[in-house]
C-alpha cells in the first residue's frame, strides 16, 4: 500500500515537545473519512513511517490533524515540516472509540500526556452530538503546566459544551494554580453514575493500568471500560508482527479495545 | 487418494519432469547442496538434486552424510524454506521521488514468473498454506506475496524416512502430504528398481504427469509407499504433546521456565529466520546523499532482537525470558486465535539450527512438568 502525498497546511505548536500538523490532500480529492480513535502512518522522506493518531474534527475530513510528541528519529523529522511541506500518509487504520456504544451514558475520559491527541477527536464528535450523551467528563494528566495540550479547546469545551474538565500535573509551576498529582485522585473525586459510563482511556500503560482500576472499582463494567494500546507497528495491516499484544493486533483489531480483552496483557510484564 | 488411478514412473522416467515444468513457464526451484546444506534453490534437472545424500539432524546440529543408494528424495528438510519464494527476506516496497514541494512515491513492477516447488514436503506444505493466510486471509491482502505466489505449482514429496528433529506425526502436518499439491512423489528404492509413485491431484498435475513414461502401480509398488511413509511415522525424532497446548502456554504467560531457557537462549533469531510460518517484517527507509530520492525496503525481522518493540522510551521486551515466550507462545497458542491453525508445523528447523539447541517439544515439556509438579 503506497503512501498518499499530502501537504501541510498549518503547524503549530502545541508546547515544547508537541506539534500539530494540519493535512490536506492535494487538489480537489476527496478527505480522509475517519473515526475518532482512528490512526494513520506517516511517512517523513527518507526517515520513515510512525503511526500516529488523527486528532482533529471527524466532520472535518478535508483536514487532517495529527498532533505528535518528539520522541525520536521519525518524529524528529516530522516536527521539522512547515506549511507547503509533503508527508505521505497511510490510512485510517484500526478501530475507533465506541460512540454509538456510549449513547444516553455518562462518559468519563481520562488522558495522560499525548494521549489526549486520540481523544480530542472523540471529543469533537461528541461535543458535536452533546445532547446524544448524558455527562462528560475529561481527567487529563500533564508532567508539568507547560505541558497541558489543547487549553483554548479545553476551555471551549468546559464554558460551552458542557465537558467537566479537570487537569492535573505531575509537577507544578510558580504560575500554576491548578491540581498536581495522579488523574486516579482526580478520577476518585469525579462523580457519575458508574452503572452507566463508559470508560474512554489513553495515555502511558501504567497510568490505563490504574485509571481502568479505579474505574472498575467505582462499579464500570469491564466491558465499558476502553483502552487505546500502543506498539510499535512497521505495517498497520496485520502482517509485520510487530504491534502483537497476546493474541491481538493493535492495528487490525485495535487500537481501542474493551477492558476484558486486554486485562491479562496488560497485567503480565514485558507480555 | 484413488489408489486405483496411481502411476509408476521409473528413475530414468522421471528425468523430464523438471524440463516440462520449465516448458509452461515455472522456474522451477528444488532441493540442491550448497555450502555443506541442502537449501532450495534453482535447478535445472534432476542431477541437481542432493542425490545420494541424506542430512543427519539434532539440536544444535546438522550434517550431510552419503547414503548407500542414489535416492533424490533421501532426506528431510534444510535450513531453507519456500517462504523465501513468496515473501522475500529483503524487497523493495516503494521509491520516493522529491520535485520541488511535491513527493511523487512509485511502486516496483510485481511480476513475477510463476515457480513449481520441486519436492515439497508435507510440513512445508502446511507452512505455505499457514502463510496464505497470514498473507492473503484478510482484507488487507499482500501484493508481493499474492504475485509471487500466485499459480505456483506444486510437486511434493512424501517423507519416508524422518529426520531427528521432526515432529510432523505430532503437529498432523505429515509425514504425507494431503493438500496443496498438483503432483505427489513417494521415492521407492526397493525391490531392484528405482521408482516413484505419481499422484496428480490437480488437471495441470495430470497433463504433465501424462507426459512421463508409466506403468499402473501394482499391489507391491502400493504396500512399498504405504510402508515407507509408515517408516517416516514411527520414526519422528521429536514428539510434542499438543493436547490443550494453548491453555497450556496462556496458563504460563508467568513461569521459571522461561528464565532457564533466557539463560542458554542467546536471542541470535536463528529460529525464526529458518521457520516456514515466521512472517515478521521489518522496514528500511534511505535516501540518496542530494535527499531527492528515497526508498523503502522490506525485510524479514525477528521477535528476538530488541529493537522489536522499541517505541518512543523503550522497548516493551527486553529480557531474552520475555522473547522465547513471546515466540512460543505466539507459535503454539496466539496464532490459533489469530489463524485458526497451530504456527508450528513440526519442521524441527528451529530445534537443528539454534546455535546451543533449544529444542521447543522440550521446552513445552518443561511447562508440563511445571504444572505437573503443582498439582496437587
Ligand atoms: C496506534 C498508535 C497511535 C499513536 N498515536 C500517536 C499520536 O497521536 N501522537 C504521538 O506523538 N505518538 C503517537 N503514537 C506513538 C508514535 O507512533 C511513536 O512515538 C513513534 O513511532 C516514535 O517514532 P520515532 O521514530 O520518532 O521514535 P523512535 O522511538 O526513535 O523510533 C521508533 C522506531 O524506530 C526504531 N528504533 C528507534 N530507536 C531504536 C533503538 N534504539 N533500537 C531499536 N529500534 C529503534 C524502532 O524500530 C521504532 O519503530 C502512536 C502509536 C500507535 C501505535
Ligand atoms: S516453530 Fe520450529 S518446528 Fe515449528 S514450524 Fe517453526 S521451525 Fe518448524
Ligand atoms: S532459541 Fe536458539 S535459535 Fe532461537 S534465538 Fe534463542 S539461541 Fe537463537
Amino acid at each position: 500500500m503506497l503512501p498518499v502525498p499530502y501537504r501541510v497546511q498549518r503547524r503549530r505548536q502545541e508546547s515544547h515537545d508537541t506539534f500539530t500538523l494540519e493535512l490536506s490532500r492535494s487538489g480537489s480529492a476527496p478527505g480522509l473519512e475517519f473515526a475518532p480513535g482512528q490512526f494513520n502512518m506517516l511517512y517523513a522522506f527518507g526517515a520513515g513511517e510512525v503511526p500516529i493518531s488523527i486528532s482533529g474534527d471527524p466532520a472535518r475530513p478535508d483536514v487532517i490533524a495529527h498532533t505528535t510528541r518528539v520522541v525520536g528519529g521519525v518524529t524528529r523529522v516530522l516536527s521539522r515540516l512547515r506549511r507547503g511541506g509533503t508527508v505521505g500518509l497511510r490510512g485510517p487504520f484500526g478501530n475507533g472509540w465506541p460512540l454509538e456504544q456510549s449513547r444516553g451514558r455518562d462518559v468519563v475520559i481520562v488522558a495522560g500526556g499525548i494521549g489526549l491527541a486520540p481523544l480530542r477527536a472523540l471529543l469533537y464528535a461528541l461535543t458535536a452530538n452533546r445532547g446524544r450523551f448524558a455527562r462528560i467528563a475529561l481527567v487529563y494528566g500533564a508532567r508539568t503546566p507547560e505541558d497541558v495540550l489543547f487549553g483554548a479547546e479545553l476551555e471551549r469545551w468546559r464554558t460551552s459544551a458542557d465537558v467537566e474538565i479537570a487537569v492535573t500535573v505531575d509537577r507544578a509551576t510558580e504560575s500554576w494554580a491548578g491540581r498536581v498529582g495522579v488523574v486516579t485522585a482526580l478520577l476518585r473525586r469525579l462523580s457519575f453514575d458508574p452503572a452507566n459510563a463508559v470508560g474512554m482511556i489513553c495515555g502511558p500503560e501504567v497510568m490505563m493500568r490504574y485509571a481502568a482500576a479505579e474505574l472498575l472499582s467505582r462499579g464500570v463494567a469491564p466491558d465499558s471500560i476502553f483502552l487505546s494500546i500502543e506498539r510499535n507497528m512497521k505495517c498497520a495491516v496485520g502482517h509485520c508482527g510487530h504491534c502483537l499484544f497476546g493474541p491481538l493486533f493493535i492495528c487490525r483489531d485495535g487500537p481501542v479495545f474493551p477492558y476484558e480483552r486486554v486485562e491479562t496483557t496488560l497485567r503480565v510484564a514485558e507480555l | 487418494m484413488d489408489e486405483k488411478t496411481l502411476r509408476v514412473v521409473t528413475r530414468a522416467a522421471l528425468e523430464p519432469l523438471p524440463g516440462l515444468l520449465r516448458d509452461r513457464g515455472f522456474t522451477v526451484v528444488g532441493p540442491t547442496i550448497r555450502e555443506a546444506a541442502i537449501v532450495y534453490d534453482e535447478i535445472e534437472s534432476l542431477a541437481d538434486l542432493p542425490i545420494g545424500w541424506t542430512d543427519e539432524q539434532g539440536p544444535g546440529g546438522y550434517r550431510l552424510r552419503r547414503r548407500s543408494d542414489e535416492a533424490l528424495f533421501g532426506y528431510n528438510v534444510g535450513p531453507h524454506s519456500w517462504k523465501g519464494r513468496f515473501h522475500p527476506s529483503d524487497v523493495l516496497l516503494f521509491q520516493a521521488q522529491r520535485n520541488g514541494r511535491d513527493v511523487e512515491f512509485t511502486a516496483p513492477p510485481t511480476e513475477s514468473p510463476p515457480v513449481a516447488l520441486f519436492g515439497a514436503r508435507a510440513c512445508d506444505l502446511a507452512a505455505v498454506a499457514i502463510q496464505d493466510r497470514v498473507f492473503l486471509g484478510s482484507a488487507s491482502i499482500d501484493p508481493i506475496y499474492a504475485t509471487r505466489r500466485r499459480g505456483a505449482f506444486v510437486v511434493a514429496v512424501h517423507c519416508t524416512q524422518a529426520g531427528g528433529t521432526c515432529f510432523c506425526e505430532s503437529m498432523r502436518t505429515g509425514p504425507r502430504a494431503t493438500r496443496g499439491f498438483d503432483l505427489a512423489l513417494t521415492e521407492l528404492l526397493g525391490a531392484g528398481e528405482h521408482r516413484f509413485l505419481v499422484e496428480n491431484a490437480s488437471e495441470r498435475g495430470a497433463e504433465i504427469a501424462d507426459r512421463l513414461a508409466s506403468r499402473p502401480a501394482s499391489s507391491e509398488d502400493l504396500a512399498a509407499a504405504r510402508a515407507g511413509v509408515e517408516r517416516a511415522r514411527t520414526s519422528m525424532g521429536r514428539k510434542l504433546d499438543t493436547d490443550g497446548i494453548r491453555d497450556l502456554l496462556y496458563r504460563h504467560a508467568e513461569s521459571e521456565v522461561w528464565d532457564a531457557v533466557a539463560h542458554r537462549c542467546l536471542s541470535c533469531t536463528n529460529c525464526t529466520m529458518v521457520c516456514p510460518t515466521c512472517f515478521c517484517t521489518t522496514v528500511e527507509d534511505v535516501s540518496d546523499l542530494s535527499r531527492e530520492h528515497a526508498e523503502r525496503r522490506r525485510l524479514w525481522d525477528s521477535c528476538f532482537t530488541l529493537g522489536f518493540t522499541h517505541l518512543g522510551s523503550g522497548s516493551v521486551r527486553t529480557s531474552t525470558s520475555s522473547r522465547y515466550r513471546h515466540w512460543i507462545t505466539h507459535k503454539l497458542a496466539s496464532w490459533h486465535d489469530q489463524f485458526g491453525s497451530s504456527g508450528c508445523v513440526g519442521c524441527g528447523r528451529c530445534i537443528t539450527w539454534c546455535p546451543v539447541g533449544i529444542d521447543i517439544t522440550e521446552e513445552v515439556g518443561r511447562l508440563r512438568e511445571a504444572e505437573g509438579s503443582r498439582a496437587p
